[in-house]
């Protein structure tokens, strides 16, 4: 086993540097709960671990210009239990709370989330769905980047050398948005999506949706954002034909594997079924916010 | 060899010091070199639970957190759960309702249980389900556990 060594810097800047300066195999210590393991079963050999817990941009959920921006570290406890963001994304936190069992989401971050890469990551579907825009800092200075961007593949992102992903801005909460996460498991808890569905949509005074985004995980090698499914949804009031045109375009943009957990036909069917549900409670969430979350 | 790294926290309420590899889990610590066994390995990748303890008020897996983060933290264990030979409430109603069989998962169970009942002092049965779905039990099939944890409730809300 190769030397280790820990840090754990309390500026971004510092942090920065450690990745930059690192010669072999670094990692960045969020919640440890990917990281550990792989650390534990030796997937991983890391020369550095820089634990960036100490750095107070990405500890904090702050409101920005009337909107959410929050750390990339912040724990799945710390943001399900943080009533203004749930109630302005509950679907969001649909996602956050399927990261695994209570003492998983003691640690876990929607940062480590999403730079893990796993296709069924529960939390991203739902970030794509609500437009979160990925703050990264790094040697070459900041970026802002939607998340659908980030995972690459299974295990990888666009992430360059030495980036962090910093914080999470989400936008504005207008009236008569709603958003949903669900997804379809074997087992009631502790299991790994076979298909997720992330859906956020805004309503007109008459109930006709005017937005919608639409993203899938598990189907494919990273989460995706379905613009046809999005559109599918665009000027109806979430009749029959309109979900059924939601199914056939979440269904078409599936591109699964067979493995243990389902074959390509079932995962492909479940997306659009789940696409329906997961539009629906979206839907019923708007109508129960008539003026927007004002934040 | 990696370097030590010098920790200091508070387990129960005393103060340790450690010296420790990076590597190493607080796990790891707790068990091997501060002798607090009460704590157990079960999977060592945070999907059973039996290594549960409570960090900074907040409930998590100890194989899944390094010793060297353990660093000015505030750290509980089942070894603080009863007071001298006063069993907490918890502990009591697992041991008369038969709440445990070979015993690996208890400690963590309780010290999860504990705190949920200080979130929720009245949760309903399927409360105490989702709450504990990530300590695994390969004994009881989980009734009685979740008997137990509805009794201490309870006794505790003084009902």
């Amino acid at each position: 086993m190769n030397s280790l060594r820990y840090e754990a810097p309390s500026s971004l800047g510092d942090a920065i540097a450690l990745l930059a300066r690192a010669s072999g195999t670094s990692r960045i210590l969020a919640g440890g709960t990917d990281v550990i393991v792989q650390m534990e079963t030796d997937v991983i050999e890391p020369e550095l671990v820089v634990d960036i817990k100490r750095i107070p941009e990405l500890r904090q959920i702050a409101v920005e210009n009337g909107a959410f921006r929050v750390g990339a570290a912040v724990t799945g406890m710390e943001l399900t239990d943080h009533r203004a963001f749930c109630e302005a994304w509950p679907g969001v936190v649909d996602g956050v709370k399927l990261i695994g069992s209570m003492q998983i989401k003691g640690r876990a971050t929607m940062g480590g989330n999403l730079c893990n890469a796993s296709p069924a990551a529960d939390s991203v579907p739902a970030l794509i769905a609500a437009g979160a825009i990925a703050r990264i800092a790094g040697p070459n200075g900041t970026r802002d980047v939607a998340v659908e961007d980030i995972p690459t593949g299974p295990g990888k992102t666009s992430l360059a050398k030495g980036e962090i992903i910093v914080s999470f801005l989400f936008p504005p909460r207008p009236a008569r948005s709603g958003d949903a996460y669900l997804r379809m498991t074997p087992r009631t808890e502790m299991d790994i999506a076979v298909v997720g569905v992330g859906v956020n949509i805004v309503l007109d005074a008459g109930g006709v949706c005017t937005a919608a985004r639409v993203s899938l995980g598990a189907v494919a090698p990273t989460a995706l954002l379905v613009k046809e499914a999005g559109a599918a949804l665009l000027g109806s009031r979430f009749d029959a034909p309109a979900l059924d045109r939601l199914a056939q375009a979440a269904g078409a943009a599936c591109r699964p594997i067979d493995d243990k957990r389902g074959t390509k036909e079932y995962r492909v069917n479940v997306a659009g079924v789940l696409a329906k549900r997961a539009a629906l409670v979206a839907v019923e969430r708007a109508r129960q916010n008539p003026t927007g979350r004002s934040i | 060899m990696s370097k030590k790294y010098h920790v200091t926290t508070t387990v129960n309420g005393d103060e340790y010091e450690y010296l420790c590899e990076p590597q190493q889990t607080l796990l790891d610590v707790l068990r091997d070199e501060l002798m607090l066994t009460g704590t157990k390995e079960g999977c060592a990748t945070g999907d059973c639970g039996a290594c549960t303890v409570m960090v900074d008020g907040t409930m998590i897996c100890s194989c899944l957190m390094l010793a060297v983060e353990g660093d000015g933290k505030k750290i509980e264990t089942i070894e603080g759960m009863a007071k001298g030979d006063d069993l907490h409430p918890l502990q009591r109603n697992f041991l008369e309702l038969n709440g445990l069989q070979c015993g690996i998962c208890t400690p963590g169970i309780l010290i999860a249980a504990k705190a949920l009942l200080e979130r929720n002092p009245d949760p309903s049965e399927t409360e105490v389900r989702y709450w504990l779905a990530g300590n695994l039990c390969r004994c009881t099939g989980y009734d009685k556990i979740i008997r137990s944890v509805l009794a201490a409730a309870k006794e505790m809300r003084g009902a």
